[in-house]
Protein backbone atom coordinates (compact mmCIF):
# COMPACT_ATOMS: atom_id res chain seq x y z
CA UNK A 1 0.00 0.00 0.00
CA UNK A 2 1.57 3.19 -1.14
CA UNK A 3 0.81 6.31 1.52
CA UNK A 4 -1.39 8.37 -1.12
CA UNK A 5 -3.70 5.24 -0.53
CA UNK A 6 -3.43 5.51 3.06
CA UNK A 7 -4.59 9.09 2.39
CA UNK A 8 -7.01 8.40 0.33
CA UNK A 9 -7.97 5.77 2.83
CA UNK A 10 -8.15 8.36 5.51
CA UNK A 11 -9.97 11.07 3.67
CA UNK A 12 -13.07 9.02 2.85
CA UNK A 13 -13.02 7.33 6.53
CA UNK A 14 -12.78 10.85 7.93
CA UNK A 15 -16.20 11.86 6.85
CA UNK A 16 -18.13 9.30 8.81
CA UNK A 17 -16.57 9.39 11.49
CA UNK A 18 -17.36 13.50 12.36
CA UNK A 19 -20.59 12.74 14.69
CA UNK A 20 -18.94 10.09 16.66
CA UNK A 21 -16.05 13.26 16.60
CA UNK A 22 -18.13 15.44 18.48
CA UNK A 23 -19.64 13.20 20.62
CA UNK A 24 -16.62 11.46 22.11
CA UNK A 25 -15.10 14.60 22.69
CA UNK A 26 -17.90 15.74 25.09
CA UNK A 27 -18.49 12.03 26.53
CA UNK A 28 -14.88 11.30 26.95
CA UNK A 29 -14.58 14.54 28.69
CA UNK A 30 -17.09 14.12 31.07
CA UNK A 31 -15.37 10.63 31.90
CA UNK A 32 -12.08 12.39 32.48
CA UNK A 33 -13.95 14.73 34.96
CA UNK A 34 -15.32 11.61 36.44
CA UNK A 35 -11.47 10.13 37.12
CA UNK A 36 -10.37 13.30 38.18
CA UNK A 37 -13.16 13.36 40.36
CA UNK A 38 -11.68 10.15 42.53
CA UNK A 39 -8.21 11.34 42.03
CA UNK A 40 -7.27 9.00 38.73
CA UNK A 41 -4.37 11.30 36.90
CA UNK A 42 -4.21 11.90 33.23
CA UNK A 43 -1.84 8.24 32.41
CA UNK A 44 -4.86 6.39 34.25
CA UNK A 45 -7.57 8.26 32.17
CA UNK A 46 -5.57 7.19 28.71
CA UNK A 47 -4.49 4.00 29.99
CA UNK A 48 -8.19 3.01 30.62
CA UNK A 49 -9.26 5.11 27.05
CA UNK A 50 -7.00 2.76 25.09
CA UNK A 51 -7.41 -0.91 26.44
CA UNK A 52 -10.69 -0.89 28.29
CA UNK A 53 -12.21 1.08 25.57
CA UNK A 54 -15.78 0.91 26.03
CA UNK A 55 -17.43 3.89 27.36
CA UNK A 56 -20.10 2.85 29.19
CA UNK A 57 -18.28 0.22 31.40
CA UNK A 58 -15.68 2.81 31.69
CA UNK A 59 -17.92 4.87 33.38
CA UNK A 60 -19.29 2.45 35.77
CA UNK A 61 -15.41 1.09 36.47
CA UNK A 62 -15.22 4.07 38.40
CA UNK A 63 -17.75 3.50 40.45
CA UNK A 64 -16.24 0.38 41.21
CA UNK A 65 -13.01 1.53 42.44
CA UNK A 66 -14.88 3.89 44.32
CA UNK A 67 -16.81 0.85 46.37
CA UNK A 68 -12.93 -1.02 47.07
CA UNK A 69 -11.23 -3.92 45.71
CA UNK A 70 -13.17 -6.24 45.00
CA UNK A 71 -12.07 -7.75 41.48
CA UNK A 72 -14.66 -10.48 40.69
CA UNK A 73 -17.92 -7.94 41.21
CA UNK A 74 -15.43 -6.13 38.42
CA UNK A 75 -15.39 -9.40 36.47
CA UNK A 76 -19.03 -10.02 36.72
CA UNK A 77 -19.87 -6.04 35.83
CA UNK A 78 -17.96 -6.26 32.59
CA UNK A 79 -20.12 -9.74 31.93
CA UNK A 80 -22.82 -7.76 32.13
CA UNK A 81 -22.60 -4.35 30.82
CA UNK A 82 -20.31 -5.83 27.93
CA UNK A 83 -22.48 -8.86 26.81
CA UNK A 84 -23.38 -6.97 23.71
CA UNK A 85 -20.81 -7.02 22.00
CA UNK A 86 -20.98 -10.64 21.24
CA UNK A 87 -23.97 -9.61 19.14
CA UNK A 88 -21.57 -6.95 17.37
CA UNK A 89 -18.87 -9.78 16.30
CA UNK A 90 -21.54 -12.29 15.34
CA UNK A 91 -22.29 -9.28 13.02
CA UNK A 92 -18.93 -7.79 11.56
CA UNK A 93 -17.88 -11.88 11.54
CA UNK A 94 -18.55 -11.65 7.02
CA UNK A 95 -16.48 -8.16 7.24
CA UNK A 96 -13.86 -8.78 9.12
CA UNK A 97 -13.00 -12.00 7.44
CA UNK A 98 -9.60 -11.77 5.75
CA UNK A 99 -8.02 -8.54 6.92
CA UNK A 100 -5.16 -10.40 8.95
CA UNK A 101 -3.71 -8.62 11.71
CA UNK A 102 -5.50 -5.72 11.39
CA UNK A 103 -8.21 -7.41 12.47
CA UNK A 104 -7.56 -7.96 16.18
CA UNK A 105 -7.58 -3.81 16.50
CA UNK A 106 -10.64 -3.96 14.67
CA UNK A 107 -12.47 -6.17 16.97
CA UNK A 108 -10.68 -4.50 20.04
CA UNK A 109 -11.91 -1.03 18.65
CA UNK A 110 -15.31 -2.24 18.33
CA UNK A 111 -17.33 0.05 20.44
CA UNK A 112 -21.31 0.92 20.00
CA UNK A 113 -20.44 3.61 17.57
CA UNK A 114 -18.15 2.45 15.26
CA UNK A 115 -19.83 -1.13 15.19
CA UNK A 116 -22.78 1.23 13.87
CA UNK A 117 -20.68 2.87 11.51
CA UNK A 118 -19.38 -0.22 9.78
CA UNK A 119 -22.22 -2.13 9.66
CA UNK A 120 -23.81 0.46 7.38
CA UNK A 121 -20.94 2.00 5.35
CA UNK A 122 -21.14 1.27 1.77
CA UNK A 123 -17.21 0.97 1.13
CA UNK A 124 -16.25 2.70 -2.08
CA UNK A 125 -14.75 0.49 -4.23
CA UNK A 126 -11.63 2.15 -5.14
CA UNK A 127 -10.59 2.44 -1.38
CA UNK A 128 -8.96 -0.43 0.21
CA UNK A 129 -11.44 -2.45 2.06
CA UNK A 130 -9.46 -3.06 5.66
CA UNK A 131 -7.59 0.19 5.85
CA UNK A 132 -10.80 2.12 5.39
CA UNK A 133 -12.45 -0.08 7.90
CA UNK A 134 -8.97 0.25 10.16
CA UNK A 135 -9.35 3.95 9.89
CA UNK A 136 -12.75 4.65 10.95
CA UNK A 137 -12.07 2.36 14.26
CA UNK A 138 -9.01 4.58 14.96
CA UNK A 139 -10.35 7.75 14.14
CA UNK A 140 -12.87 6.94 16.67
CA UNK A 141 -10.58 5.72 19.57
CA UNK A 142 -8.93 8.23 18.59
CA UNK A 143 -11.58 10.80 19.61
CA UNK A 144 -12.18 9.43 22.62
CA UNK A 145 -8.79 9.09 23.94
CA UNK A 146 -7.83 12.84 23.70
CA UNK A 147 -11.24 13.87 24.77
CA UNK A 148 -11.06 12.22 28.23
CA UNK A 149 -7.17 13.13 28.45
CA UNK A 150 -8.65 16.71 28.12
CA UNK A 151 -11.20 16.48 30.27
CA UNK A 152 -9.36 15.37 32.55
CA UNK A 153 -6.88 17.74 32.44
CA UNK A 154 -8.84 20.95 31.94
CA UNK A 155 -12.75 19.64 32.40
CA UNK A 156 -13.32 21.21 35.83
CA UNK A 157 -11.91 24.40 34.97
CA UNK A 158 -14.54 24.83 31.87
CA UNK A 159 -17.66 25.16 33.26
CA UNK A 160 -20.36 23.11 30.24
CA UNK A 161 -22.62 25.41 28.24
CA UNK A 162 -22.80 22.79 25.82
CA UNK A 163 -25.78 20.90 27.83
CA UNK A 164 -27.55 18.21 25.59
CA UNK A 165 -24.28 18.14 23.12
CA UNK A 166 -23.85 14.42 24.01
CA UNK A 167 -27.68 13.90 22.05
CA UNK A 168 -25.36 13.46 18.56
CA UNK A 169 -24.91 9.60 19.55
CA UNK A 170 -28.39 9.32 19.99
CA UNK A 171 -29.06 11.32 16.57
CA UNK A 172 -26.58 9.10 14.81
CA UNK A 173 -27.97 6.11 15.95
CA UNK A 174 -31.37 7.63 15.05
CA UNK A 175 -30.20 8.37 11.40
CA UNK A 176 -29.18 5.20 10.91
CA UNK A 177 -32.04 3.52 11.98
CA UNK A 178 -34.22 5.87 9.60
CA UNK A 179 -31.69 4.78 6.16
CA UNK A 180 -32.27 1.55 7.20
CA UNK A 181 -35.79 1.85 7.12
CA UNK A 182 -35.84 3.71 3.88
CA UNK A 183 -33.67 1.10 1.97
CA UNK A 184 -35.23 -1.90 3.16
CA UNK A 185 -38.65 -3.36 2.04
CA UNK A 186 -39.41 -5.98 5.00
CA UNK A 187 -39.01 -3.45 8.26
CA UNK A 188 -39.90 -6.76 10.70
CA UNK A 189 -36.31 -7.01 11.91
CA UNK A 190 -36.30 -3.54 12.93
CA UNK A 191 -39.65 -4.23 14.68
CA UNK A 192 -38.73 -7.42 16.52
CA UNK A 193 -35.60 -4.93 18.12
CA UNK A 194 -37.01 -1.74 18.94
CA UNK A 195 -39.86 -3.76 20.08
CA UNK A 196 -38.41 -6.08 22.17
CA UNK A 197 -35.87 -2.97 23.45
CA UNK A 198 -39.04 -1.11 24.94
CA UNK A 199 -41.31 -3.98 25.97
CA UNK A 200 -37.90 -5.38 28.33
CA UNK A 201 -37.24 -1.50 29.05
CA UNK A 202 -40.53 -0.98 30.47
CA UNK A 203 -40.51 -4.49 32.33
CA UNK A 204 -36.65 -4.25 33.71
CA UNK A 205 -36.00 -0.36 33.80
CA UNK A 206 -33.64 1.63 32.54
CA UNK A 207 -30.03 -0.55 33.82
CA UNK A 208 -31.11 -4.09 33.30
CA UNK A 209 -32.57 -4.70 30.38
CA UNK A 210 -30.30 -5.08 27.90
CA UNK A 211 -29.39 -8.34 28.39
CA UNK A 212 -33.00 -9.33 28.47
CA UNK A 213 -33.49 -7.39 25.31
CA UNK A 214 -31.03 -9.66 23.95
CA UNK A 215 -32.42 -13.02 24.83
CA UNK A 216 -35.67 -11.79 23.60
CA UNK A 217 -34.48 -10.98 19.93
CA UNK A 218 -32.10 -14.03 19.79
CA UNK A 219 -35.81 -15.74 20.43
CA UNK A 220 -37.85 -14.19 17.87
CA UNK A 221 -35.35 -14.12 15.40
CA UNK A 222 -35.00 -17.90 15.67
CA UNK A 223 -38.66 -18.63 15.54
CA UNK A 224 -39.32 -15.90 12.71
CA UNK A 225 -36.35 -17.41 10.91
CA UNK A 226 -38.39 -18.29 7.51
CA UNK A 227 -40.34 -15.16 7.37
CA UNK A 228 -37.31 -13.27 7.78
CA UNK A 229 -35.37 -15.26 5.51
CA UNK A 230 -37.91 -14.93 2.78
CA UNK A 231 -37.89 -11.45 3.28
CA UNK A 232 -34.27 -10.46 3.22
CA UNK B 1 -7.46 7.37 44.49
CA UNK B 2 -9.44 4.99 46.66
CA UNK B 3 -7.59 1.99 45.98
CA UNK B 4 -3.83 1.55 45.20
CA UNK B 5 -1.69 1.39 42.80
CA UNK B 6 -1.29 -2.01 41.76
CA UNK B 7 -5.38 -2.71 42.91
CA UNK B 8 -6.10 0.23 41.05
CA UNK B 9 -4.12 -1.74 37.86
CA UNK B 10 -5.37 -5.27 38.37
CA UNK B 11 -9.35 -3.76 38.47
CA UNK B 12 -8.93 -1.77 35.41
CA UNK B 13 -6.82 -4.68 34.52
CA UNK B 14 -9.24 -7.14 34.54
CA UNK B 15 -12.17 -4.81 32.81
CA UNK B 16 -9.97 -4.58 30.06
CA UNK B 17 -9.01 -8.26 29.47
CA UNK B 18 -12.73 -9.32 30.07
CA UNK B 19 -13.98 -6.79 27.60
CA UNK B 20 -11.67 -7.95 24.81
CA UNK B 21 -12.14 -11.90 25.26
CA UNK B 22 -16.06 -10.59 24.71
CA UNK B 23 -15.22 -9.11 21.62
CA UNK B 24 -13.00 -11.93 20.57
CA UNK B 25 -15.17 -14.75 21.17
CA UNK B 26 -16.93 -14.78 17.83
CA UNK B 27 -13.85 -14.28 16.03
CA UNK B 28 -12.03 -16.97 18.16
CA UNK B 29 -15.35 -19.48 17.42
CA UNK B 30 -15.65 -18.80 14.03
CA UNK B 31 -12.33 -17.99 12.18
CA UNK B 32 -11.22 -16.99 9.04
CA UNK B 33 -10.40 -20.17 7.92
CA UNK B 34 -13.49 -22.79 8.93
CA UNK B 35 -16.31 -22.67 7.66
CA UNK B 36 -19.25 -20.56 10.12
CA UNK B 37 -22.30 -22.45 10.74
CA UNK B 38 -25.03 -22.18 8.66
CA UNK B 39 -26.81 -20.75 11.77
CA UNK B 40 -24.56 -18.15 12.90
CA UNK B 41 -23.97 -16.84 9.30
CA UNK B 42 -28.16 -16.29 9.58
CA UNK B 43 -28.18 -14.45 12.94
CA UNK B 44 -25.08 -12.34 11.60
CA UNK B 45 -27.51 -11.50 8.61
CA UNK B 46 -30.09 -10.40 10.56
CA UNK B 47 -28.88 -8.90 14.00
CA UNK B 48 -27.42 -5.48 12.63
CA UNK B 49 -30.77 -4.63 11.61
CA UNK B 50 -31.62 -5.15 15.41
CA UNK B 51 -29.07 -4.37 16.93
CA UNK B 52 -29.18 -0.78 15.68
CA UNK B 53 -33.10 -0.45 16.75
CA UNK B 54 -31.88 -1.47 20.46
CA UNK B 55 -29.41 1.02 20.74
CA UNK B 56 -31.62 4.02 19.74
CA UNK B 57 -34.11 2.90 22.72
CA UNK B 58 -30.76 2.86 25.35
CA UNK B 59 -29.84 5.80 24.19
CA UNK B 60 -33.15 6.77 25.44
CA UNK B 61 -33.20 4.19 28.45
CA UNK B 62 -33.59 7.31 31.02
CA UNK B 63 -36.06 9.55 29.40
CA UNK B 64 -39.36 9.81 31.52
CA UNK B 65 -42.43 10.76 29.75
CA UNK B 66 -44.62 10.97 33.16
CA UNK B 67 -42.24 13.40 34.76
CA UNK B 68 -41.84 17.20 32.97
CA UNK B 69 -40.43 17.64 30.15
CA UNK B 70 -41.86 14.15 29.11
CA UNK B 71 -39.35 13.33 26.89
CA UNK B 72 -40.47 16.10 25.03
CA UNK B 73 -37.38 17.66 24.06
CA UNK B 74 -36.22 14.34 22.29
CA UNK B 75 -39.24 13.46 20.83
CA UNK B 76 -38.87 17.17 19.27
CA UNK B 77 -35.33 16.82 18.05
CA UNK B 78 -36.01 13.00 17.00
CA UNK B 79 -39.12 14.16 14.79
CA UNK B 80 -37.05 16.79 13.17
CA UNK B 81 -34.03 14.01 12.39
CA UNK B 82 -36.65 11.93 10.69
CA UNK B 83 -38.27 14.98 8.42
CA UNK B 84 -34.62 16.72 7.58
CA UNK B 85 -33.62 12.50 6.88
CA UNK B 86 -36.67 11.90 4.35
CA UNK B 87 -35.91 15.72 2.83
CA UNK B 88 -32.15 15.87 2.24
CA UNK B 89 -31.00 12.41 2.81
CA UNK B 90 -27.52 14.02 4.18
CA UNK B 91 -26.43 11.85 7.26
CA UNK B 92 -24.33 14.57 8.50
CA UNK B 93 -26.96 17.10 8.49
CA UNK B 94 -29.75 15.59 10.09
CA UNK B 95 -27.40 14.72 12.82
CA UNK B 96 -25.95 18.05 13.06
CA UNK B 97 -29.44 19.82 12.95
CA UNK B 98 -31.44 17.30 15.22
CA UNK B 99 -28.15 18.11 18.00
CA UNK B 100 -28.34 21.78 17.83
CA UNK B 101 -32.09 21.44 18.16
CA UNK B 102 -31.97 19.29 20.92
CA UNK B 103 -29.24 21.32 22.68
CA UNK B 104 -31.53 24.55 21.84
CA UNK B 105 -34.71 23.11 23.86
CA UNK B 106 -32.63 21.87 26.71
CA UNK B 107 -30.75 25.08 26.94
CA UNK B 108 -33.63 27.73 26.34
CA UNK B 109 -37.25 26.32 26.29
CA UNK B 110 -37.44 23.06 28.70
CA UNK B 111 -34.47 23.90 31.55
Amino acid sequence: MTLNKHKEALKVAFPYTIPVLTGYLMLGAAFGILMKSKNYSLIWTLMSSIFIYAGSMQFVSVGLVASGFNPISAAIMTLLVNARHIFYGIAMLPKFKGLGRKKWYLIHGLSDETFSILSSVKIPSHIDRAWFLFYITLLNQIYWVIGSGLGNLVGSIVSFDIKGIDFVLTALFVVIFIEQLLTKKSHLLEIIGAGSAIACRLIFGPDNFLIPTMILILILVIILKKPLERRT
Amino acid sequence: MPLSTSQSLIIFGIISLITFIIRATPFILFPDNKETPKYIKYLGKVLPSTIIAMLVVYCLKDVNVLAYPNGLPELISIGAIVILHIWKRSTLLSIGGGTLIYMALVQTVFI
